[in-house]
């Protein structure tokens, strides 16, 4: 074996939608398994927010944009002799994939690592693939690669409609979707054939069960597959929009072991080295079968499956790629037998995506070939019902289970016609139907799912028939339980309380176990740390453990709770760890880090509710719980817990809760003399509006209850503001509404701190680009501040410093401050890790979450930490999704929207911003840009901006008055109309053209959505990829900046280089 | 119902299938499908079979055609939790029909997991299904393995299949219908035998050993008939039970393993290439590698606890193995050695 010296690894960026938090997952495992083999490791991933970017992981970390350019540069300067291209998901890939083409790689002699770049491109390439099986008799859809709308219609005649479209070279499934007719084909494809050269036309398969294995290979052709999986949802739904079972359900001997042998010919014949997953459809009736297609790298897939088995994947992947073979690889779980065989599950596995469609407006709830979910949770039970209701209550959207809900929630008017078209609350029009009478075999009928998953179902409702009019004794509360029904599903069909349900519950000896994942089904003993709990079952696994102190986890990624908490959570058990406490884990996000098989000393892959965790502490006893670092799912939880006598580690519960609770804090800040901006929570309607009129228009509303569509709005007028509450908001005395002013373009900053006892230990001011008015989840975000004046600095600190004491905070905690003028106000605090605590931890050099956890144990902390001044400056971006999101309007709002965020450094603020933006997906402009400004404020200020555009040389296109006015004020442009207007040439005939390289389209209203010609444009704009900024002060920031930096240069330095 | 073991522990759960008594070996299988197969396996007769995947029925029972033999051979089943509804294209019936047909009682709720981990620990143990609550003291446990499990399943007559130029004479103990769908090919005449059958004296070109229950040592007659083809230089091929009789042929010796090997997740490597496939077991007596005479190899052997997975001989054609090449259920990767089996005798004989 012949190891190399030096590896570039290439993460993958920022998350989104198709791409999350599982590539954290696969190159952590890549890095241990490169440094245990002496190996150094490079790594390039500007997503500041993994684990896999932290301090002593890889040898060398570049937080740079996973552009061609960078990489170049990268390999130039470290001369690593090989890369890793199949932990960095499809964008890791497809930069592999260029910088073959380009020859870079032969080059510098820069070999590739595991499966081979030939293979992968056979993979790639729809044409090729189909030709590759054929040649083992391996049936593919039948199918034509079409470089051209023309070829399409006539692939999609030959093949007959329906037909399903797919464009090559992309990550989960974008621009995919079945066509019915020919118009429909042309409509669809001159979209997508402006982002992708090649699109395939093949047969239509909805219906057929989806099945997919995973499988490894290594160098001496020894294949195994190690995990299979089934789709609950049939073919013509995504994958990653499915519910998915491991291991597969509904298939007999013959169709497992046969769908089994063709991967492993198919694998083998292809080539791969390491991981890869094959995704076939299999007719239900005929048990005909099509191979759909290969992932030759770690996937959603890969993760979800070495998570379900407790497989590491890819781990394992890396040491094949290093020329292993798998005999030779101890299984890491059970540390006696060996990698080369295939796991054995005793317990069944779900995985229930989550979206979060109702972010957006005009976003449709349909889901089907194209992914839109933008997380995923994974349920272990030892019934399918029992690990059905868990994961929906895991996807921590409301729902107590798939029945049962509180308040009448999720029910859905039309639920017919939702198993009929899928929509994203699929699963709860089924409970509707089989509730009212509907049956089985009907919803098969309409929904192709499977009457198996579908009888699994009725058996819920029928169970939960009989709770309704039987007395709950021991016999009928075991069976509850092991169908998955929630101490809190019980009391709201036993109109009783959550906590006489456990008392009962407890008085009736219906406990749950502990049972142990071990990869072989209790075949051999096994030193898992891999655990969940069940009812079907009479026997511990293990027995309680000593001196344990636990975190609770972050759950599903979902808008506002991305890889930031995940992070939190491996830095406070990795601190925990070190100052010898036995460390407990508990979450159940298959795509994260946390969950990762030695990351803690004790991984309970369950439910973060109130029951689970006391079912939890009980058994343990814990000395603690850390409910500080894992987001708002577990801060939510920590006066309950205490309620029931848990230890919370840090800030009190009741602390907590002060800066929760809005009136408590707001009278809180009155007092300290700090300054926010009025409010009020308003029951009725006509109150709203008199408070609103009182405060003055614009004003932020947040209602406490939502009904459909976005959960806080900007309202201008009376008008806009009675068609949100009347639209969207259940206004009443249970449900209120809070009103605040809303100050227009006042500038936010943040401060993210650790404290102990009162007393303020190490904190970091940063800033936001954009006015207030974008979420700060959206904002580009500066550290060290830019352009916030010293005296606000200092009034920012001393408000800290007056609320840390106040509410006695001892661990992370988070401030959000208006400023205007030089005038501080507050406007929200969260005595937890905020999403910002890998950034400024990364950039100061001090590890905030590892502060804060010694803190909370604690430890001495008190140090001279030097945040302010600083060599370098760094820039966080958002990481978008709007191209998934079909029909949502993409600009910055009080919503945030963004899926991910990246950050870059540099040596001025203008380098950091620009490769900040690049490695959130921008491209630079080269020539042409159309600018549409809107109102005359935003015309007024970016005047100077869009002169300097036009001074570099840039050809300005600008909307009708836009234009008017650049030309009134000297700035060369050529004027376009509007599209809704008739004339030429318009925007649209711009755009057709395909020569746009930046727009630049500010909104009248930044915070209003509208459905105007601008949005036209900014859709256009996404749905095109032509590289979009909609709001002024990042306009202005990034013009500057390109001003400034050109013929700089953006320099391709390591992090270490920019700390030394 | 319960599932009473020999060291006292006592399961409980809810009876689906015959209602009636059963006694027999536990062991504990941990594929996660072809109950189907398994359940007809000859070499499971007498053992009350413990599945370790809860989920179990999903797939219901097809037509018997796609048994491993003409019936079920276990002597009870128990699992996790039972699917009362199932859903395949080819399902005739459902699990618990079956098992009322066939008079084999069944128990689901039972904690598989902790039951297993008894037997991992303790080994396997006798066990006794009671459907009625037990009064008597003294539950009647019975040991399969004093039985010759292989005469109770192995069939009276003979019965040819196809009619090729070669001949392999297949002992039944116990054969499993893939392997008669393995072996059946154009250039060949499959001749089934019952496992006490003289062949010795008849015309025939290789030997094949099938796998059958309980202990090899049961089967004298059938290690006589193998030396004899040994003297004549037959080529022989052995699989699970054939695997054992070709050692204790050869004179080797054969031990009860601990728990013995049930699944469909072995992995077995071949000791000359170091290559490693993934296999079907299912057996509870191995081959003491270490008793092999000269002129024999150890040609596979189990990466996780090293025990033998199949012998062959330096120079004559005689090798078996331990684990199911036929599959049924399990993987498929090592069907190759029938293929290889018959291209040796095509070269020879056709």
């Amino acid at each position: 074996m012949h190891k190399p010296k030096k590896v570039l690894l290439l993460g993958s960026g920022g998350l989104r939608i198709g791409q999350a938090g599982e590539f954290d997952y696969s190159g952590s495992q890549a890095i241990k398994a490169f440094k245990e083999e002496g190996i150094k490791v490079v790594l390039m991933n500007p997503n500041i927010a993994t684990v896999q970017t932290d301090d002593k992981r890889a040898d060398v970390v570049y937080f740079l944009p996973l552009t061609e350019k960078f990489a170049i540069e990268v390999i130039r300067k470290e001369r690593p002799d090989a890369i890793a291209l199949s932990f960095g998901g499809q964008t890791a890939l497809n930069l592999g994939l260029s910088l073959e083409k380009t020859g870079v790689l032969k080059k510098y002699g820069v070999k590739v690592l595991g499966t081979p770049v030939s293979t992968i491109r056979d993979t790639e390439d729809r044409e090729l693939f189909v030709k590759r099986l054929k040649q083992i008799q391996v049936k593919t859809a039948r199918s034509r690669a079409t470089l051209n709308i023309k070829e399409a219609i006539s692939a999609a005649e030959e093949i007959g409609y329906p037909v399903m479209v797919r464009s090559g070279f992309a990550l989960g499934g974008e621009g995919s979707g079945v066509v019915r007719n020919e118009k429909d084909l042309v409509a669809k494809l001159s979209e997508v054939f402006r982002n992708v050269s090649q699109v395939l036309v093949e047969e239509y398969l909805g219906g057929w069960k989806e099945i997919e294995y995973e499988v490894v290979r290594d160098r001496a052709d020894n294949c195994i597959t190690v995990c299979n999986m089934e789709n609950f949802d049939p073919m013509g739904i995504h994958t990653g929009e499915s519910i998915v079972v491991a291991p597969s359900q509904t298939l007999s001997n013959a169709e497992y072991h046969g769908l089994r042998e063709i991967a492993i010919k198919t694998i083998r014949h292809l080539g791969i080295v390491g991981e890869c997953n094959i995704q076939y459809a299999l007719h239900p009736k005929t048990g005909d079968y099509r191979v759909i297609e290969v992932n030759a790298r770690l996937s959603r897939s890969s993760a979800l499956a070495s998570k379900a088995t407790g497989y590491p994947l890819a781990f394992v992947a890396a040491k094949l790629a290093l020329g292993y073979a798998l005999p030779e690889i101890k299984n890491s779980v059970t540390k006696k037998t060996i990698a080369c065989f295939e796991p054995a599950l005793d317990y069944v596995v779900l995985k229930i995506p989550r979206w979060d469609l109702n972010k957006f407006e005009n976003a449709a709830p349909r889901i089907g070939t194209e992914m839109k979910s933008v997380g995923e949770v994974m349920a272990i039970g030892r019934s399918f019902e029992e690990g059905f209701q868990k994961a929906i209550r895991m996807l921590n959207i409301g729902a107590y289970g798939l029945t049962a809900q509180k308040n009448g929630n999720f029910q859905i008017p039309d639920y017919l016609d939702e198993i009929k078209n899928p929509t994203t609350r699929r699963v709860f029009a089924i409970a509707q139907a089989l509730r009212a009478g509907v049956s089985v075999e009907k919803i098969h009928g309409m929904s192709a799912i499977d009457t198996w998953f579908l009888h699994k179902m009725q058996n819920i409702m029928t169970l939960e028939r009989e709770l309704k009019t039987k007395k709950l004794d021991a016999s009928l509360m075991r069976r509850a339980k092991q169908s998955g029904f929630s101490d809190a599903q019980l009391a709201v069909i036993k109109k009783t309380k959550e906590s006489s349900i456990r008392s009962l519950r407890k008085r009736l000896k219906v406990l749950p176990v502990v049972k142990q994942i071990d990869t072989l089904a209790g075949e051999f003993p096994a030193e898992t740390n891999y655990l969940y709990l069940t009812y079907h079952g009479t026997e511990n696994d293990i027995v309680r453990g000593k001196k344990q102190i636990a975190v609770l986890g972050s759950g599903p990624y979902a808008i506002g709770s991305s890889v930031e908490f995940d992070w939190s959570s491996v830095q406070a058990l990795r601190t925990l760890k070190r100052e010898g406490y036995g460390t407990v884990m508990i979450n159940y996000n298959p795509e994260t880090v946390s969950t990762d098989y030695d990351i803690s000393d004790r991984l309970y892959f369950e439910e973060l509710s109130l029951e689970r965790v006391l079912d939890i502490t009980d058994f343990e006893k814990l000395q603690g719980v850390i409910v500080s670092t894992g987001g708002q799912i577990p801060n939510n939880m920590a006066l309950k817990l205490e309620k029931n006598k848990v230890k919370i580690l840090g800030t009190t519960p009741e602390n907590i809760n002060r800066a929760e609770d809005r009136h408590v804090f707001s009278k809180l800040l009155d007092i300290l003399g700090i300054d926010q901006p009025a409010w009020a929570e308003l029951t009725t309607l006509s109150a709203a509006v008199q408070t609103a009129e009182k405060l003055g228009y614009p004003v932020l509303v947040r209602p406490s209850y939502v009904l459909s569509g976005a959960a806080m709005s900007v309202s201008l007028d009376k008008d806009t503001l009675v068609k949100f509450l009347k639209r969207a908001v259940d206004i009443s005395s249970d449900h209120p509404v809070v009103i605040s002013k809303f100050v227009e373009n006042a500038r936010e900053i943040e401060i993210d701190g650790v404290a102990k006892k009162g007393n303020l230990v190490v904190y970091a001011i940063t800033e936001h680009v954009e006015n207030a008015g974008t979420h700060s989840g959206d904002a580009t975000v500066v550290l060290p501040p830019q352009r916030t004046y010293i005296e606000t600095i200092r009034r920012a600190r001393h408000i800290a410093k007056a609320i840390v004491k106040e509410l006695n905070i001892t661990g992370p905690f988070n401030i959000q401050f208006l400023a205007k003028d030089n005038k501080l106000q507050v406007i929200e605090c969260n005595l937890r890790a905020s999403r910002s605590f890998p950034f400024v931890s990364k950039v100061t050099g001090y590890n905030f979450i590892d502060i804060a956890t010694r803190a909370m144990l604690g430890l001495d902390v008190a140090g001279n930490y030097r945040t302010l001044e600083l060599d370098l400056v760094a820039v966080k971006s958002p990481q978008f999704s709007y191209g998934r999101i079909k029909g949502a309007d993409p600009i910055s709002y009080v919503e945030m929207a963004s899926t991910g965020e990246v950050a870059c450094f540099g040596d001025t603020y203008s380098e950091a911003l620009l490769k900040s933006m690049i490695a959130a997906g921008f491209r630079l402009p080269k020539k042409n840009v159309l600018v549409s400004l809107g109102k005359e404020e935003n015309k007024v200020k970016l005047l100077p901006g869009i002169q300097t555009l036009a001074d570099m040389g840039f050809k300005i296109f600008a909307t009708e008055q836009t234009a008017e006015f650049l030309t009134e004020k000297g700035v060369p442009c050529e004027k376009v109309y509007k599209i809704s207007t008739a004339k030429h040439p318009n925007v649209s005939d711009l755009l057709e053209k395909g020569t746009l390289d930046l727009i630049i389209n500010i909104p009248t209203h930044a915070f209003q959505r509208e459905s105007t010609d601008g949005f036209t444009i900014r859709r256009k704009a996404i749905d095109m990829n032509i590289p979009l900024i909609t709001n002024r002060q990042l306009a202005d920031g990034f013009i500057t900046a390109l001003h400034e930096q050109k013929g700089n240069g953006l320099k391709t330095k390591s992090w270490d280089e920019y700390r030394s | 119902m319960k599932l009473y073991l020999k060291d006292g522990t006592v399961f409980e759960g809810k009876s689906f299938g015959a209602p009636k008594n059963a006694s027999g070996e536990v062991v504990f299988n941990t594929g996660m499908t072809g109950y189907v197969e398994s359940l007809t396996d000859p070499s499971y007769a007498g053992q009350i079979v413990v599945l370790t995947y809860p989920l179990i029925g999903n797939y219901g029972v097809p037509d018997k055609k796609f048994f491993e033999s003409n019936k079920m051979q276990i002597a009870g089943l128990v699992v996790a939790e039972y699917s009362e509804q199932y859903s395949h294209h080819a399902a005739k019936q459902s699990l618990a029909e079956w098992l009322k047909v066939s008079g084999v009682p069944a128990i689901t709720g039972v904690d598989t997991r902790a039951l297993t981990k008894k037997l991992r620990e303790h080994g396997v143990m006798l066990g006794h299904i009671e459907n009625v609550r037990p009064t008597r003291s003294n539950i009647p446990f019975e040991d399969p393995n004093e039985e010759n499990l292989v005469a109770r399943v192995s069939p009276k007559k003979k019965q040819a299949y196809g009619n090729g130029p070669v001949k392999i004479i297949a002992v039944d103990c116990g054969m499993k219908e893939n392997i008669v769908h393995s072996l059946a090919r154009p250039e060949v005449t499959l001749v089934r035998v019952p496992w006490d059958y003289d062949f010795t004296a008849e015309r025939y070109d290789a030997l094949f050993l099938s796998n059958g229950p309980g202990d090899p040592r049961k089967c004298a007659p059938t290690i006589e008939h193998i030396q004899a083809a040994m003297r004549d230089n037959k080529p022989i091929l052995g699989i699970c039970l054939g695997n054992q009789l070709l050692a204790l042929a050869a004179g080797a010796s054969t031990y009860k393993l601990k728990y013995g090997h049930r699944a469909q997740n072995q992995p077995a490597i071949e000791s000359s290439t170091g290559r490693c496939y993934i296999t079907s077991q299912n057996h509870g007596f191995a081959v003491d590698t270490k008793t092999l005479p000269d002129g024999w190899e150890e040609w596979f052997s189990n990466a996780n606890d090293g025990s033998n997975e199949g012998i062959r001989h330096k120079t004559k054609p005689w090798r078996s193995v331990q684990f199911h090449p036929e599959a049924n259920p399990g993987p498929t990767d090592t069907a190759w050695i029938f293929d290889e089996f018959i291209v040796s005798l095509k070269k020879k004989y056709a």
